[in-house]
């Protein structure tokens, strides 16, 4: 019940925050309808604080927020990337006589392209209807794309590790090996589309750079791996390429922060900015160790390996959260296009 | 059916999408709604009858506290959502703070009722005939609230209330269709956006592609849901059933091209009545989703009812996506093919 009471001077004790803060558009001395706290499940109450210039309803989102569950999705991205840059580096490896990098390497892109079709599962609605992914070929929708390219892609990399491992067929397990090389780069770059094709600002904004993130994260995690299972003798691309990925993936997202102005934000603060930080500071460590002792040490190795891999994981649940983050703020949705429609109309 | 050769179909004005799609030139014409936010009265008819009509589970009776909006939005449990906003704001020439200063309500109160029986034009009693007759001359009252009072001093304002029933847009360039990796979103013959329940796997794409916030996954069910413009009673030759059910037909359903230019009338009359603000939304074919199959006369900015300004389809941008990932995987494999080349084994290997 309300304590509020009109009179005749007024209304008395009303409680605050409860009109609904909505009026003229941004730039108009528009009145903010800002939510204030964690929202509480799916349809809890909001509650209203001026803020920011620009409006909304009662604060609520625009877009839907995104239904994947971040351990399958940001996984997957993770997974994909692992595999994809794992089944060059394993070719690479094998024409330049390094056969145990190679080996595992094919084995890691096995695991890793496995487990991330297992999560793409397991991330479905209705995962029994998996199947229905193959049902058109429809080059608007990265996801079906990626359908396709994994299922070439999948039996690939699969052939070039089991063939590797079982020593059987060599004139088809070099094709394997190429076949998997080619297409990898492919599996690593398209989720990054997958992520842009969406309405989600920190995403969809961010399609230029996006691709390049992943698959320098993608090399730097393919090169994590590749310190971590193969001798120290072996380990010379390996160290390359972790410097390669590191530099790619810190300068492309140096240049999306730069270009997404404040639909950066998500990138920088929240659950978002901590792992793209940790992902930063990981990548350094990760960098720094296999360019000093990678090449000397096994322990250093492994160490430096798995801090790239922890950094390029961190990456993609970093991105995939300064997503959700973006879709869940009006602001990230209202005021670029405010804005948009301001500069068309001048 | 016009040949899709050469054509961009990812983007901009786009006349007939359901020939585009693969419908016959026989085809119906392209049906949408039209809905009028300024004779909604907020009643919320069409929630009901769209939740009864189609079938869909309840979804949480909740009281937000926010306004008396307490279905929230649009969701897979949801397909018509009606929103409430207050604000200090005057309609047209609504009369600023008129000066009530000098009744006595406590009187009126005391008296018993606004207006003594004997005067009231209908009563609960009236013969039916005479109350057809006593209505049309019933208002003697106006006079006195006719004249403007003085604006108040103490600050008040005047006051209006929007209400608008939001439901899926049914685009031109339908990011949720376009990006359906299944094939469950389809066009219609009538041009509308329709998801297969039987074909789709939940993947949820379609999701956060809407650039409305409009499908939506059903968390129990796993499959998506939104509205279908009532697939079923249009091929009955009927009418959704919400604008059916909406009394002041503030939901218009019609053939699109006609609803266009009934809307475009409707602007013009609520301007000339001083009403500066109504404008429509979702109806240019030049917009970033090549215009709405359904769309809104709103009476103020788009944001304010929970739209977004200017909202474009995600794959308008993905040929230049794909061409940027093209670029990525080719950087990747050109890189670790250079590391390779910097690495070669000193004993050999090395081809």
């Amino acid at each position: 019940m309300s304590d509020s009471e009109v009179r005749r001077d007024g209304v008395h004790g009303e409680r605050p925050g409860r009109d609904a803060l909505v009026g003229q558009g941004l730039g108009e001395g528009g009145r903010t309808a800002r939510r204030r706290g964690r929202r509480r499940g799916r349809r809890g109450e909001q509650l209203m604080v001026p803020e920011a210039e620009f409006t909304s309803y009662y604060g609520r989102p625009v877009i839907s927020r995104p239904t994947w569950q971040p351990r399958d999705i940001a996984g997957y991205f993770f997974l994909g990337g692992l595999a994809g840059a794992g089944s060059v580096l394993a070719a690479g490896a094998e024409v330049t006589g390094r056969p145990v990098m190679a080996r595992a390497l094919k084995i890691s892109s096995l695991v890793a392209v496995s487990g991330s079709a297992a999560a793409l599962v397991h991330d479905l609605g209705r995962p029994e209807r998996f199947a229905n992914m193959l049902r058109v070929f429809r080059p608007t929708s990265p996801m079906s794309m990626g359908s396709w390219l994994l299922s070439g892609y999948g039996p690939a990399a699969g052939a070039a590790a089991l063939l590797d491992v079982t020593g059987r067929l060599p004139r088809t397990a070099r094709a394997a090996t190429a076949g998997a090389a080619l297409l990898g780069p492919a599996v690593a770059a398209y989720t990054a589309v997958l992520a842009a094709d969406t309405a989600v600002p920190a995403w969809h904004d961010a399609y230029r750079e996006l691709p390049f993130v992943f698959t320098g994260s993608a090399a730097t995690a393919a090169c994590g791996m590749a310190l971590i299972a193969s001798p120290v003798a072996e380990n010379g691309p390996a160290v390359g390429g972790a410097l390669f990925g590191v530099a790619l993936e810190t300068a492309a997202a140096k240049a999306m922060e730069h270009r997404l102005g404040m639909v950066a934000e998500p990138y920088r603060q929240g659950r978002g900015g901590r792992l793209m930080r940790a992902a930063q500071g990981l990548s350094a460590v990760g960098a720094a160790g296999a360019a000093l002792a990678a090449r000397r040490s096994r322990t250093a190795a492994v160490l430096s390996g798995a801090a790239l891999l922890a950094a390029s994981a961190c990456t993609r649940f970093g991105v995939f959260h300064a997503g959700v983050a973006s879709a869940e703020d009006p602001k990230y949705t209202v005021v670029p296009q405010r804005e948009r429609l301001a500069r068309r109309a001048s | 059916m016009s040949s899709l050769i050469g054509r961009n179909l990812l983007a901009g004005p786009e006349p007939d999408p359901a020939g585009d799609a693969g419908h016959g030139p026989g085809h119906p014409p392209r049906m949408g709604f039209f809905t009028d936010t300024s004779v909604c009265i907020g009643c919320k008819a069409c929630e009901v009858a769209c939740k009864e009509w189609n079938a869909i589970p309840e979804d949480g009776l909740e009281l937000t506290g926010m306004s008396y909006d307490n279905t929230q939005g649009l969701g897979a449990d949801t397909w018509r959502h009606v929103a409430f906003i207050e604000q200090s704001k005057p309609l047209g020439h609504a009369v600023t703070a008129a000066d009530h200063s000098d009744i006595d309500v406590l009187a009126l109160a005391a008296q018993g009722s606004g207006t003594p029986p004997a005067e009231a034009a209908v009563t609960p009693t009236t013969p039916a005939a005479s109350a057809a007759s006593a209505a049309p001359d019933a208002p003697p009252a106006p006079d006195a609230a006719a004249v403007p009072g003085p604006p108040a001093p103490d600050g008040r304002t005047e006051l209006r209330w929007l209400m608008s029933s939001d439901v899926c847009k049914h685009c031109t360039h339908a990011a949720c269709l376009d990006v359906c990796p299944t094939g469950a979103l389809f066009r219609t013959e009538f041009g509308t956006v329709v998801v297969q329940e039987d074909v789709c796997n939940g993947c949820g794409y379609c999701v956060p592609a809407c650039p409305y916030g409009v499908i939506d996954q059903r968390k129990d069910d796993g499959r998506v849901f939104k509205c279908t413009m009532c697939y079923d009673r249009l091929g009955a030759g009927q009418e959704p059933a919400c604008a059916k059910a909406c009394p002041t037909d503030s939901i218009q359903f019609g053939p699109l091209d006609e609803l266009r230019e009934r809307a475009a009338a409707r602007v013009e009359q609520l301007h000339e009545t001083g009403v500066a603000d109504a404008r429509l939304y979702g109806a240019d074919p030049e917009d970033g989703v090549g215009g709405d199959g359904a769309f809104f006369l709103l009476l103020d900015d788009p944001e304010v009812y929970g739209l977004p300004p200017d909202p474009v389809v995600t794959t308008r941008d993905l040929p230049s996506m794909w061409r940027h990932a093209g670029v990525a995987a080719a950087t990747l494999l050109g890189g670790l093919a250079a590391v390779f080349a910097a690495n070669r084994m000193p004993g050999g290997g090395g081809r």
